[in-house]
């Protein structure tokens, strides 16, 4: 009889999980454990009990969503890394290139909201880096419940505050993202969070445990017990009973991570050559970064537990290998170069502890107190049983998209000014004045704008970066919803004038084992997926956060679409804002009466309903071509795309933060300046480039008006006038969400 | 084992914001008859001395060098001594 | 001139205050905060950020790094020492300059462009200034300028401050953005001017410090 170490006595034998089907609390199901005890030929003990049910958690194995990411279209000409490591790259030239992902942290920001949503930005970054990029850029992408709610005036406090507590510190810009407001995500707030980075081609990294006898090496924070089952506990819905969570919740310590990020930064850069993979801690710790990494190389690994860097006393293995203590990283580096690599953590106070090998036998082995207390197929442990999944089109979505919402318009003036007021339009800045967007001196758009706008020192370009969801839309319709946030946030991009060139995403849903809800999950998938085909946006990253669910009842299905793009000459970037009075204000494309899920009907109805109307993907295709050749031929000096509240909202935007007014004529009713047609810039022209404009953009661009000094909005339809002093709504727009807050 | 608790907090003619939004937002969850909130900093401190006197030096002069900024911040503190 | 960037574990915007010199062609280095040694520069500048992860209070621990005492060293001998954001709470904290920066009266990290005002064009780190209102950027959670009434007294009589707020975002005594010792070669200064030196960011009205400094 073996001696159990003293740290596992109280552990349940293999007999007694068998017997008491303890793996039930961490999300393993009977099927998938009697699997395991069939594969093993034996019955696993805790730690491997512990092991399987953290890799096989859908928020590390993603084996529910897999049939759909399968379908995603990651590869083109740009594309040097796609889906499956820590962030996708793409090429932007001169031997550099562009580094991004977004992930969400949904659940752990419902639980505890400051250090939920902080580690959510570590941990994104921790991806950006372990690629060999120097982040760049932050973008935070928030839905929360309406904010009449205490409980969410709590959580927005909590969540911004814990952006900026880490962003801030680590000395990472936030420059953009968006926030809305939606009662589908009361108790359960979205917290997407994307992050960018820059790396010479030359310096990228995988997570690849390659080379038998390389070494394993141990990089950052110590362990110690936190968020022990955070990865089971993401893949499970919880009810509103939240206290006894509380545990699975980690605290972060950006100075830290910055002193990991510069160090691992400067490793990749100095000991290139020795360093073979690099992956983050993240979801369920150590486990999981060395099983892919050795997964990836179709190769075994043996760590020592003992000399993994302890914070608490007496842990166990299961404990030491589910903790996601933050700031951790793991390094596979050759044998022979392992001081040299170390030494440069060491420099800047940081452990790095060689824990183990690489080995050719395809194991997952773990030693502990002298003992094997776990030893399994490297390849059994990261490939769970392929599921297959039941899909069933809900009902709601049966309905005609011809029976559009018929608005109200007896003062379309007050409507406009009620609309900029309403807290998904209204101006965020109060909250993203939390956020440091200047650090690095890079920022060339800041938060407030259609994308941020990133510069590249030493160059000539820039990146522009924006999130965008659009839950309503996919909620009445996820095909056409998925494909409009797709085009959406690349309008957001060609309105700085820059090209869109890649996609990340975090797909928010309910639970997949309802077919309702995976038949969102698959259709959203699909309308992105084609859009991102048609402008050439490949989907090179993302992640998939299921179970957002709060006593059974789901959110909206809620893909979050992040897009990257590239403008090659910074001076060329546009804005949103009107630039002189007397420009030329076009219209690109025409307004339809799409009234079905918009901001308007949301107002007046307090619900939104209804199907969606289709749109031509290449006319949208078109028109963002047309305002990028505008721009690149410096015709267009302002462009800003019509989204939430319509052609009236984006108006009244451009003639925010500047001394001007607008005069515009439409034959149609007033209603339709409220209406959310795919598919349409405002751009203005300086008279005298009319002609070449004119000669550009042909029938598919109208000129409906023009800037006034006088700072007056006039919206003539055919019915009914707006006629709005623009200072006053501004004054609206502004103040509304403090407001809001504060009350 | 000398094992010292100290406790920081800003002094009486000091603005602490903390402070403030903390009793607005127990004002507004109907705890009403707050008068005022000041939150501080907490230290527990274990180190070794020769004697009790000489741990009450030694924990003065930690706390005088460091946790303190004597512009704004008062302190007070109590000490013990650990038995084994 | 021959300038130091003093690099804290933690400083964030050490890189930026580089990027801002070279701009202004200086012969700048980062020197790390272990270092002992600052005898061959003519300027040091602490940059913003977070040092030591700005736990206990910002500055606090930073001011005991080993770089404190030739900083020390380089104020005895009358070199120019500019400490933005985290440096001008280092130099509070290590007692350069009186006062301390404490958190926002509303609690919470700002960043914004804020109007100011150059209250003493005189100084050796304002004198190129010709207009004496100027915007600059601001980032940070804890810029409240603090200082008892002597103090500020003796601050206004020997016109040791530099720059005031003219919407006063943090809640400072005095609107107080920015002072200089009594020397007048100390300056601290919570606003950012390395980040307002190039039109494609927005700004410039940090240009004129750099060139005052320069401008010997």
């Amino acid at each position: 009889m073996v001696k159990v170490p003293e740290p596992m006595r109280n552990e349940p034998s293999p007999e007694e999980i068998k017997k008491n089907k303890v793996y039930l609390d961490w999300a393993l199901t009977t099927e998938e454990y009697d699997l395991i005890c069939d594969h093993l030929h034996r019955l696993p003990n805790y730690t491997e009990t512990g092991l399987f049910a953290a890799m096989w958690s859908e928020h590390c194995s993603y084996k529910k969503s897999k049939p759909v990411l399968r379908k995603f279209w990651s590869q083109n000409e740009r594309v040097l890394q796609g889906p499956g490591e820590g962030a996708g790259v793409l090429d932007i030239g001169d031997q550099q290139a562009v580094v991004f992902k977004a992930e969400s942290h949904n659940h752990p920001s419902a639980v505890e909201p400051y250090e939920g949503a902080a580690t959510g930005v570590g941990g994104i970054l921790r991806d950006i880096f372990s690629m060999g990029a120097q982040p760049i850029a932050v973008l935070d992408s928030l839905r929360f419940g309406e904010l009449n709610n205490n409980d969410t005036k709590h959580l927005v406090n909590g969540i911004i505050a814990g952006i900026a507590g880490y962003g801030n510190a680590i000395g990472i810009p936030t420059v953009g993202g968006e926030i809305g407001f939606d009662a589908t995500y009361q108790g359960n707030p979205l917290v997407n969070v994307m992050a960018v980075g820059l790396l010479n081609q030359a310096d990228m990294q995988v997570g690849k445990a390659e080379g038998i006898g390389n070494r394993v090496l141990y990089v950052g924070a110590k362990t110690g017990r936190d968020g022990i089952h955070g990865a089971t506990f993401a893949s499970s819905d919880f009810d509103s009973g939240v206290e006894k969570n509380r545990s699975a919740v980690q605290v972060g310590d950006p100075f830290l991570e910055k002193l990991v990020m510069d160090a691992t930064i400067k490793a990749i850069r100095e000991h290139g050559d020795a360093i073979v993979g690099v992956q983050d801690m993240g979801a369920a710790g150590l486990v999981s970064s060395s099983a892919e990494m050795a997964d990836e190389a179709g190769t075994g690994v043996l760590l020592d537990l003992d000399k993994v860097p302890q914070r608490e006393t007496n842990m166990t293995p299961y404990e030491l290998m589910l903790s996601e203590s933050q700031e951790r990283m793991l390094l596979v580096v050759k044998a022979n170069q392992v001081a040299e690599v170390a030494k440069v953590f060491e420099d800047a106070g940081l452990s790095a502890v060689d824990i183990g090998e690489v080995t050719d036998n395809g194991k997952y082995v773990l030693s502990f107190e002298g003992q094997t207390v776990a030893d399994v197929d490297v390849n059994y442990l990261t490939n769970p049983p392929k599921q297959v999944m039941q899909e069933t089109a809900p009902k709601r979505l049966t309905q005609d998209a011809t029976q559009q919402y018929q608005p109200e318009m007896t003062n379309a003036s007050q409507t406009l000014t009620d609309l900029l007021k309403q807290s998904t339009i209204a101006s965020k800045a109060t909250l993203f004045r939390h956020f440091d967007s200047m650090v690095r001196t890079n920022t060339v758009i800041k938060p407030g704008g259609d994308a941020a706008l990133v510069r590249i020192k030493g160059t000539s370009k820039a990146l522009a970066m924006t999130t965008d969801i659009s839950g309503r839309y996919t909620y009445l319709n996820p095909k056409i919803g998925g494909a409009l946030a797709v085009a959406e946030a690349a309008r957001n991009i060609v309105a700085t004038g820059a090209t869109p060139i890649g996609i990340t995403d975090c797909l928010n849903f309910g639970d997949p084992d309802d077919p309702e809800i995976y038949y969102e999950l698959d259709k959203s998938c699909e309308g992105i997926n084609d859009m991102a085909k048609v402008l050439n946006t490949p989907i090179i990253s993302g992640n998939v956060s299921l179970y957002n669910e709060t006593d059974g009842q789901a959110i909206y299905p809620t893909p979050m679409v992040g897009m990257v793009g590239l403008l090659d000459d910074v001076e060329k970037a546009t804005t949103i804002n009107f630039k002189n009075a007397d420009d030329l204000i076009y219209l690109v494309g025409e307004v339809r009466p799409d009234f079905n899920g918009t901001e308007l009907q949301k107002m007046q109805t307090g619900e939104i309903k209804g199907n969606l109307n289709d749109f031509d993907k290449n006319i949208e295709k078109q028109h963002q071509q047309l305002v990028l050749a505008g721009i690149k031929q410096q015709l267009i000096n302002s462009a800003h795309d019509v989204a939430e509240g319509g052609l009236g909202v984006t108006l009244a935007e451009m003639t925010f933060n500047t001394d001007f007014g607008a005069n515009v004529k439409q034959a149609h009713p007033v209603s339709w300046y409220f209406a959310e047609s795919p598919s349409l810039f405002v751009v203005t022209v300086k008279p005298e480039n009319q002609t070449k404009f004119e000669k550009l953009v042909g029938d598919q661009a109208r000129l409906i008006g023009k800037v006034t000094t006088d700072p007056q909005l006039k919206l003539v339809a055919l019915d009914q006038d707006i006629n709005v002093n623009k200072n006053e709504i501004e004054k609206g727009y502004q103040e509304a969400i403090t407001w809001q807050l504060n009350h | 084992m000398y094992f010292g608790r100290v406790y920081v907090s800003y002094k009486k003619s000091v603005l602490d914001p903390q402070g403030e939004v903390i009793k607005s937002g127990l004002t507004h969850m109907g705890f009403e008859k707050i008068e005022s909130v000041k939150q501080g900093k907490y230290f527990e401190i274990k180190f070794a001395a020769t004697d009790m006197e000489n741990a009450k030096q030694e924990l003065v002069k930690m706390i005088e060098a460091l946790l303190i900024n004597a512009n704004t911040e008062t302190y007070r503190y109590d000490l013990k001594e650990l038995g084994d | 001139m021959k300038a130091a960037v003093i690099q804290f574990p933690g400083s964030n915007c050490d890189m930026d205050m580089m990027h801002a010199l070279k701009d202004f062609k200086v012969d700048a280095t980062l020197v790390s905060h272990n270092e002992t040694d600052l005898s061959d520069y003519d300027a040091i500048f602490l940059p913003g950020g977070f040092s030591f992860g700005d736990y206990l209070r910002s500055g606090a621990i930073a001011r005991f790094s080993p770089i404190m005492e030739a900083v020390k060293q380089a104020d005895e001998a009358g070199k120019r020492i500019v400490g933005i954001c985290n440096g001008f709470q280092i130099l509070t904290e290590a007692g350069l300059l009186p006062g301390q920066l404490m958190q926002n009266e509303h609690p919470g990290f700002i960043c914004d462009e804020v109007k100011m005002e150059v209250t003493n064009p005189d100084t050796k780190f304002s004198r190129d200034y010709q207009t004496s209102e100027i915007t600059l950027p601001v980032a940070h959670g804890e810029g409240r300028y603090y200082a008892d009434q002597a103090t500020i007294d003796s601050l206004e009589k020997n016109h040791q401050i530099v720059f005031k707020y003219q919407t006063n975002v943090n809640g400072s005594t005095d609107d107080i953005a920015g002072i200089t010792n009594q020397k007048g070669n100390v300056l601290g200064m919570m606003p950012h001017p390395e980040r307002a030196i190039e039109a494609i960011l927005g700004n410039t009205d940090g240009r004129k410090l750099f060139e005052s400094i320069l401008d010997n």
